[in-house]
């Protein structure tokens, strides 16, 4: 089997426990709503405040919730199935890349959500060709806050405090994330340049990767 | 052939203590070894040593040629087949999909799901949730995975506790298939008896040191 016969196996199971899990779904995305709905009430009845920080709202929660959901493979990655893995002859960077890919189809899913529900409850002023643009900064952002979640996971493998050392790590390693993301939906705003922001998302999403299937096999043999 | 675990001296510490000790160890082709030991004595810790999924701290040792604690054991990972004392499945998937999702990952065709799983007496229960499913049929699961992959090393950790006589049946068919293609099988487990009754050699681990049993 090789390498992306495995990614695309690990990729496939992942997602059909999620369906019949529902983490993301039932848990995390309501909660995220929740959070979204709690800003307008704290502003009161001032509508422009509101439409004003629609997008930046959007952006904090997102990725807060977003690292929630990255971060969810890696509570249930139990030793005895990473062993078995090993045993089945799984390559650990095709175990990585596989969880990235089905946590990055989550993450998307899970932004693309958030965003139609920040369109409904903030109704934010955006500029006319928006679309391509935020949806691709979205896209980016989440790809890499699944990276990280992935390899945070990976570092924390094994050790008994992991989810909270995990968020811990994935943390302050997002800011990349967040000023990229954010940053693209302002300079549409202001008419400025969004490449060098959608750069900044790529070159991390990059180095996320190559650290990520770099790390794999050493991160899997210190873990045991 | 020749000889499929080789320990010289090896010892094996975890989070600073050590736990196995001056290991000296060696198990050949269609052998079946037995290792006796109480509760914390390092027999789990051991056959992780053998499985490779542990690296020894002192001392050396070759599992199917591979010296031990090297990048070498990654090739023969495929060949080493482990029954632990907690049955490796995925919970939310059904003992079909979980046979399903090791074959592929392994490499097996597909097509001998259907005849592992008649083998092993599942081919009516496959579609259950894993928790659904008896302590048993998780044993049985994993048979099946071990008939696809065909282990050479097959270790064996309390493989017979909480099974009913179709199953152990089932389990000493898997050690005498292995060792009849030439594969070694090591077996641990806090009852002698189950032991001598299956084993061509039985030894004794006592506070992480091994001795021919009595």
């Amino acid at each position: 089997m090789t390498f992306w016969d495995q990614a695309i196996e690990i990729s496939r199971v992942d997602l059909r426990v999620e369906r019949r899990m529902g983490d993301v779904l039932r848990i995390i995305l309501p909660f995220a709503v929740i959070a979204l709905l709690v800003f307008p009430l704290a502003l009161g009845v001032d509508l422009s405040a509101i439409t004003e920080l629609g997008p930046a709202v959007f952006w904090a929660i997102g990725v807060l919730f977003g690292m929630q959901v990255a971060l969810r493979q890696a509570a249930d990655d139990r030793p005895e199935r990473r062993d078995l893995y090993a045993l089945l002859g799984v390559d650990p960077a095709a175990r990585f890349v596989g969880r990235t890919m089905s946590g990055s189809v989550l993450t998307v899913g899970f932004m693309i959500a958030l965003l139609v529900a920040t369109f409904v409850l903030y109704s934010p002023r955006l500029p006319s060709g928006w679309p391509g643009p935020v949806i691709l900064a979205v896209l980016l952002t989440a790809v890499g806050l699944t990276e990280l979640g992935t390899l945070a996971g990976e570092v924390t493998a094994g050790l008994r405090s992991r989810t909270l050392l995990a968020s811990l790590i994935v943390a302050p390693l997002a800011i990349p994330l967040v000023i990229g993301g954010s940053q693209t939906l302002e300079s549409l705003t202001r008419d400025t340049s969004i490449l060098p922001w959608l750069l900044l998302l790529v070159a991390t999403d990059l180095a996320l990767a190559v650290a990520g299937v770099a790390l794999a096999r050493p991160l899997e043999e210190a873990s045991r | 052939m020749g000889t499929h675990v080789e320990l010289e001296d090896a010892g094996v510490s975890l989070g600073g203590q050590t736990i196995l000790r001056d290991l000296t160890l060696s198990v050949g082709a269609a052998e079946v070894l037995g290792i006796a030991g109480p509760n914390g004595s390092g027999k789990t810790t051991l056959l992780r040593l053998l499985a490779t999924l542990t690296a020894p701290a002192e001392g050396t040792g070759r599992v199917l040629g591979a010296a031990l604690g090297t990048s070498e054991v990654y090739g023969i990972r495929r060949e080493i087949g482990l029954v632990g004392h907690i049955p490796t499945v995925v919970g939310e998937l059904t003992l079909r999909e979980n046979l399903d999702h090791a074959t592929r990952l392994f490499g097996a065709d597909t097509a001998r799901i259907e005849r592992a799983l008649q083998v092993v007496g599942l081919a009516e229960a496959a579609d259950r949730k894993v928790e659904q499913s008896s302590y048993g049929m998780l044993r049985r699961i994993e048979a099946a995975r071990l008939l696809i992959t065909r282990p050479r090393l097959l270790l064996l950790d309390e493989a017979f506790s909480g099974l009913d006589v179709d199953a152990q049946q089932l389990i000493d068919a898997l050690i005498s298939r292995t060792t009849e293609s030439g594969g070694a099988v090591v077996m641990v487990s806090h009852d002698a008896a189950h032991l001598a009754d299956r084993a061509g050699r039985v030894m004794a681990i006592a506070a992480g040191r091994l001795e021919l049993a009595a």
